[in-house]
C-alpha cells in the first residue's frame, strides 16, 4: 500500500502529463505482482466494491479522537479524508503490519457490510499519514488524481517500451477489453518476459483506424479524384461488435472502453454479425442533436428510462470491418463502402443509418461544402467538419499518414479581455499562463461588467508568453494565492469550436476547446466582444 | 529565618504590552526575553527576526545567536552584545538566568529564570527531532514551562526527516533532467536539510540562491559540516540538470527560477502536511520537514518537563491548552503579539 499510496500522493501534486506519465511508469517498475494490477485497477476504474460512506469514517474516528481536537483540527484542515488520515492516533504499542493494496481489495470484496469498520480501523492502524489518505480515497471511491484510463494505458506503453517490447498505447488498448486486474499477463508481456496477452474470443476490439488533421497545404499535393469525403460528425467514435444477439453486443469507444451498459438503446438492435465502424450521436425524428445532448448519455454507468426516451442514442455508419465473420479491412475504401451499403440494405437495422457521401470534383467544392457546414440547415451544430478517405485506403490500426484526412471546419473566433491570470507549472512555474477571459455583459464603462466565458492555456509562442507575463505583473489589481486578477485592458482573440448553455458558469454558456489565437496588443478593453454576441452562437 | 514560599510564576514573568517593548517582561531582572521593539536589556532566545529584533541596548543570548544578529542586523544587533554560553548561570539583579539547548535552530536556547526559589522557562521555538546542526533539546524541570504551539493540533505529526529526504532523492532518480529546487528558510531550515542530504549519503555539490550562502558559511565557521556549496546564480543550465537548489520560498515562482531547467519545485515546512497548503503554494513535492514540535513533541515534552503551570504561546494555543488542561496541568494561552513571522 505504500508504493501505491506514494504514487497517487505524488500524483496529486503533478500537474504536467508528461510526468504523471513517469510517476506511473517508476510505479509500475518498482511494485511486484499483484500489486500493481490492483494500483492500476484503481486509476482505471476497474476495481469492483461497493464504496464506504463518510458517514462510517467519521464514525470511526470520533471513536479513536477527543470531540474538541478533531473539530479544531477538521476546521482547519477543511477536508474529512485528510483530516482522519492526518489525526488518526498511532495506537501505542500497535504493531498492526501495513496491509497490501492486495489485501485490501480482495478484503473489500469479499466483505460483509459489518465486518467493513473493523476492516478499516485495522489498516488505519497499519498505515502511516499518506497511507491512511490513500486508503480513505480508494475507499470513499474518489480518486480525483487527474489520471484519465488513457493516460494510465500510455504509461503501460512506456513502461513496455523501456524494457524493450514493441508496443504503443494503441495496441494496449486493442487487448484491454479482455484483461482484468490485476493484469498480470499483460505486466509479464510489457515486462519482456511473456506473450501478448491472447483475447480472442472475448469480443474483441479492432483498433480504429484513425485520421491527421489536413494542412491546407497538402491539398496542392493530392488529387480530388483519388478521395472520397463525408461529413465529420461531432459525436463519438464506436466500433460495434455484433455477435448474433443483442446481450452479446459490444460498444466499443476509441480506447477500446465497452460502453454497451450506457447504450442498451444501440445495443437492443445489434442482433446481426458484423463489425462496424460510426458516430454515436443523440438524434431526435432523424435530426442530430449537438454534441451536448449527448454528453448527458457519457460516462453513466446506468441510464433511467428518461434518458433514454429523451436522449434516444443513434448510430451513424460509415464503415464496415467484419461482415458476419468475414474479415474486410484488407479492402480498398470503396469496396467496403459498397459492402456497407450492401449489409445496410440487406440487414436495415433500426437506429442506425448511413453517413452519406459527399459529392464533389474539386478542392474547392469540398471547401466551399465545408465552410458552410456551421450553417447548413440540415444538422447545424453536429457537423464538426469533413473527412477525407482515400478510395484505396485499408483499414488499417493507428494512425498512418496520408490514407484519411479531417479537415475541420475554422473555429468561431471572439475578442475577449483578460480576467485573471494563474501561473503554470513545470517550465512555465514562474509565468502567468492560465487565463481566464470575460466577455461584457451590458454597455462598458456604464455599468456594464465583464464576466467569466472561458479559459485557455496555449495558442501562444514562449515570446509571447514573456510578453503576458509582464503584462500580468504591471496590471495586477488583485492576488489570491497562485491567481492575479488584472484590471481590464489586454484583449486576446480567443478562437473555440462551439458554445453550450452552461448553468455551471456565472455567463450561463461555456465554450468548447478555446484556444488564444491571437493577442490584441492594439485593442482597447471595451471594444472587446459582448456577451450577447457569443449567446448567439450558442447552439441550442 | 523561615522560607518564604516561592511567589507565584505569574507574579514575577508576564506578557508584555507592544508599546512597552512586547514579549515576555521578567520584573526583578529588570529585562525582556525576546522583545518585538528595542528595550534597554533584552535576552534572546534564538536568530530568526520575529525573536530577534534590531536596536535593543543590551543584548544577552549564546554566540551563535550574537553572530546570527550581527550577519542579519549588522550595526543595529544592539548596543553592547554579550555572549552566554549554555548551562552557566549569570545573575541580572535578582534573578538567576541560565540559557539550555532548544533544538530549534544553531544556538537557540530555552531561557531558564530563577528568583526567590521559582523556576520559569521560556522554551522560545523548539523541537525534539534528530538535527545534526543544533544542540538538542534538554527538558529543565519548573513551576512555569512556556510553550510554543506552531503547530499545536494534533493533524500535524511530522513524518521522519530521512524518510523525506528519501522522497526527495527517489524524486531525483524519477526526473534526472530536472533540476530539483527547495525552497527553505535561510536560518536553520536550509542548514538542516543539507546536513540530513549529507547523512543520506548525498555528497554532491548542494547549489544555493544567494540569500542562501551568508547563513550557511555562517554555520560552517561555527564547526556544522555542510559539505561542497556553490551559489546558484553562476552556472549553466546543463550544469544544473539534477542539481539539488535550495532557495527561498519566495524566490521558487519568481523570475529568479527561470534560469533552472524545468524546475521540480519542492518545499520543505511543517505547514507542508496540509495539502491545500502545500497546492496554495504551487509545490510539486511538499517535504513535511519542521523545526518546531509537532503535536506529539509538544505533548511529550508537556509530560517531561511536568511544569504544573503551562502557558502556551504562538500557534494554535486552543488545542493545546485543552489538551493540557485533559491532562492534568493548569495551562492558559499566553497571548503574545508578534511571533510566528519569519520561519515555520
Amino acid at each position: 500500500m505504500e508504493r501505491f499510496a506514494a504514487l497517487i500522493d505524488a500524483l496529486a501534486y503533478q500537474p504536467a502529463r508528461n510526468g504523471k506519465l513517469r510517476l506511473l511508469v517508476d510505479y509500475f517498475a518498482q511494485t511486484p505482482d499483484p500489486d500493481r494490477g490492483y494500483g492500476l485497477a484503481a486509476l482505471t476504474g476497474g476495481l469492483s466494491f461497493a464504496a464506504a460512506k463518510p458517514a462510517l469514517v467519521r464514525e470511526l474516528v470520533a471513536s479513536h479522537t477527543d470531540a474538541t481536537l478533531f473539530a479544531l483540527s477538521y476546521d482547519f484542515v477543511g477536508d474529512l479524508a485528510e483530516t482522519v488520515a492526518l489525526i488518526w492516533p498511532q495506537r501505542p504499542g500497535s504493531n498492526q503490519p501495513s496491509p497490501s493494496l492486495t489485501e485490501i481489495v480482495a478484503a473489500l470484496a469479499g466483505a460483509k457490510r459489518a465486518d467493513v469498520p473493523g476492516l478499516i480501523e485495522g489498516w488505519l492502524d497499519g498505515l502511516d499519514a499518506t497511507g491512511r489518505w490513500a486508503l480513505l480515497k480508494l475507499i470513499t471511491g474518489g480518486m480525483r488524481i487527474g489520471v484519465s484510463a488513457r493516460l494510465a494505458k500510455t504509461a503501460l506503453a512506456d513502461y513496455g517500451t523501456a524494457h524493450g517490447v514493441a508496443v504503443d498505447v494503441d495496441a494496449i488498448e486493442e487487448i484491454w477489453h479482455g484483461l482484468t486486474p490485476p493484469y498480470q499477463p499483460l505486466f509479464a508481456w510489457l515486462s519482456g518476459g511473456g506473450p501478448r496477452p491472447d483475447v480472442a474470443g472475448t469480443g474483441g476490439f479492432r483498433p480504429m483506424m484513425l485520421s491527421h488533421p489536413l494542412e491546407e497545404a497538402d491539398l496542392e499535393s493530392l488529387s480530388a479524384a483519388d478521395f472520397r469525403a463525408e461529413w465529420k460528425w461531432d459525436g463519438i467514435r464506436v466500433q460495434l461488435v455484433a455477435r448474433g444477439q443483442p446481450g452479446a453486443a459490444r460498444i466499443y469507444s476509441r480506447t477500446g472502453d465497452q460502453i454497451a451498459a450506457a447504450f442498451p438503446d444501440v445495443a437492443a438492435h445489434m442482433g446481426f454479425t458484423a463489425v462496424l465502424d460510426g458516430e454515436l450521436l443523440v438524434a431526435r425524428d432523424g435530426r442530430i442533436a449537438p454534441f451536448n445532448d449527448l454528453q448527458q448519455r457519457l460516462n453513466r454507468k446506468q441510464v433511467t428510462a428518461k434518458l433514454l426516451k429523451d436522449h434516444p442514442a443513434w448510430v451513424r455508419l460509415y464503415d464496415i470491418l467484419f461482415d458476419g465473420d468475414e474479415d474486410l479491412r484488407g479492402l480498398p475504401f470503396d469496396e467496403r463502402r459498397a459492402r456497407l451499403e450492401g449489409w445496410f440494405a440487406r440487414t436495415n437495422p433500426t437506429g442506425m443509418d448511413l453517413s452519406p457521401l459527399l459529392d464533389f470534383s474539386h478542392w474547392e467544392e469540398l471547401a466551399a461544402l465545408r465552410l458552410n457546414a456551421r450553417d447548413s440547415a440540415v444538422e447545424d451544430g453536429a457537423i464538426e467538419g469533413v473527412m477525407l478517405k482515400r478510395r484505396d485506403s485499408t483499414y488499417v490500426a493507428g494512425r498512418p499518414k496520408g490514407p484519411w484526412f479531417k479537415w475541420k471546419r475554422g473555429p468561431l473566433v471572439a475578442d475577449c479581455v483578460l480576467m485573471y491570470a494563474q501561473r503554470g507549472h513545470g517550465k512555465r512555474s514562474s509565468f502567468y499562463s492560465d487565463y481566464t477571459f470575460g466577455a461584457w455583459r451590458g454597455q462598458p464603462g456604464d455599468g456594464g461588467e465583464l464576466v467569466p466565458v472561458g479559459k485557455a492555456y496555449f495558442g501562444f509562442t514562449d515570446e509571447e508568453l514573456a510578453q503576458i507575463d509582464r503584462w500580468v505583473r504591471n496590471h495586477t489589481s488583485n492576488r489570491f494565492g497562485p491567481v492575479r486578477e488584472v484590471s481590464p485592458g489586454l484583449v486576446f482573440e480567443v478562437a473555440f469550436d462551439s458554445v453550450h448553455p452552461s448553468a455551471r458558469h456565472k455567463s450561463g454558456i461555456a465554450m468548447r476547446f478555446p484556444r488564444i489565437s491571437r493577442i490584441r496588443w492594439d485593442k482597447p478593453a471595451a471594444e472587446a466582444d459582448r456577451l450577447e454576441t457569443l449567446e448567439r452562437m450558442v447552439i441550442s | 529565618m523561615p522560607a518564604a514560599s516561592p511567589p507565584p510564576p505569574d507574579s514575577w514573568v508576564r506578557p508584555c504590552p507592544p508599546e512597552q517593548g512586547g514579549g515576555l517582561w521578567v520584573e526583578p531582572g529588570g529585562f525582556h526575553v525576546d522583545p518585538t521593539r528595542a528595550v534597554t536589556r533584552a535576552v534572546i532566545t534564538h536568530g530568526h527576526s520575529d525573536h530577534a529584533r534590531p536596536g535593543h541596548a543590551q543584548v544577552l543570548a549564546t554566540a551563535p545567536t550574537l553572530d546570527i544578529m550581527r550577519a542579519r542586523l549588522g550595526a543595529s544587533a544592539g548596543g553592547s552584545l554579550q555572549t552566554l554560553p549554555y548551562h552557566q548561570p549569570l545573575r541580572i539583579q535578582d534573578v538567576t538566568v541560565t540559557l539550555v539547548p532548544a533544538g530549534h535552530v544553531l544556538g537557540s536556547a530555552q531561557v531558564v529564570l530563577e528568583y526567590q526559589g521559582s523556576r520559569v522557562v521560556v522554551s522560545g521555538d523548539y523541537k525534539r527531532r534528530h538535527d545534526p546542526t543544533c544542540a538538542p533539546f534538554e527538558p529543565v524541570a519548573c513551576d512555569a514551562f512556556i510553550t510554543e504551539a506552531t503547530f499545536g493540533l494534533p493533524v500535524f505529526r511530522h513524518p521522519p526527516a530521512a524518510a523525506e529526504i528519501a522522497r526527495l532523492l527517489h524524486a531525483g532518480q524519477v526526473f534526472p533532467e530536472r533540476s530539483l529546487v527547495v525552497g527553505c528558510y535561510a536560518l536553520g531550515k536550509c542548514q538542516r536539510l543539507i546536513a540530513h542530504l549529507r547523512e543520506a549519503g548525498y555528497d554532491k555539490p548542494l547549489y544555493l540562491h544567494g540569500a542562501h550562502l551568508p547563513l550557511c558559511e555562517l554555520y560552517q565557521r561555527h564547526g556544522v559540516d555542510l559539505g561542497e556549496l556553490r551559489p546558484a546564480t553562476v552556472t549553466g543550465k546543463e550544469e544544473m540538470q539534477g542539481a539539488i537548489v535550495l532557495a527561498p520560498p519566495s524566490a521558487l515562482m519568481d523570475k529568479w527560477a527561470r534560469r533552472l531547467p524545468d524546475p521540480l519545485i519542492a518545499y520543505a515546512s511543517g505547514w507542508m502536511r496540509v495539502r491545500a497548503r502545500a497546492r496554495q503554494h504551487g509545490v510539486e513535492m511538499p517535504l513535511v520537514i519542521s523545526d518546531h514540535a509537532d503535536w506529539d513533541e509538544l505533548c511529550e515534552t508537556l509530560q517531561d518537563v511536568a511544569a504544573p503551570e503551562v502557558w502556551v504561546t504562538h500557534g494554535a494555543e486552543e488545542a493545546l491548552v485543552h489538551w493540557a488542561n485533559l491532562n492534568g496541568f493548569r495551562a492558559r494561552p499566553l497571548h503574545l503579539i508578534g511571533f510566528g513571522d519569519e520561519e515555520t
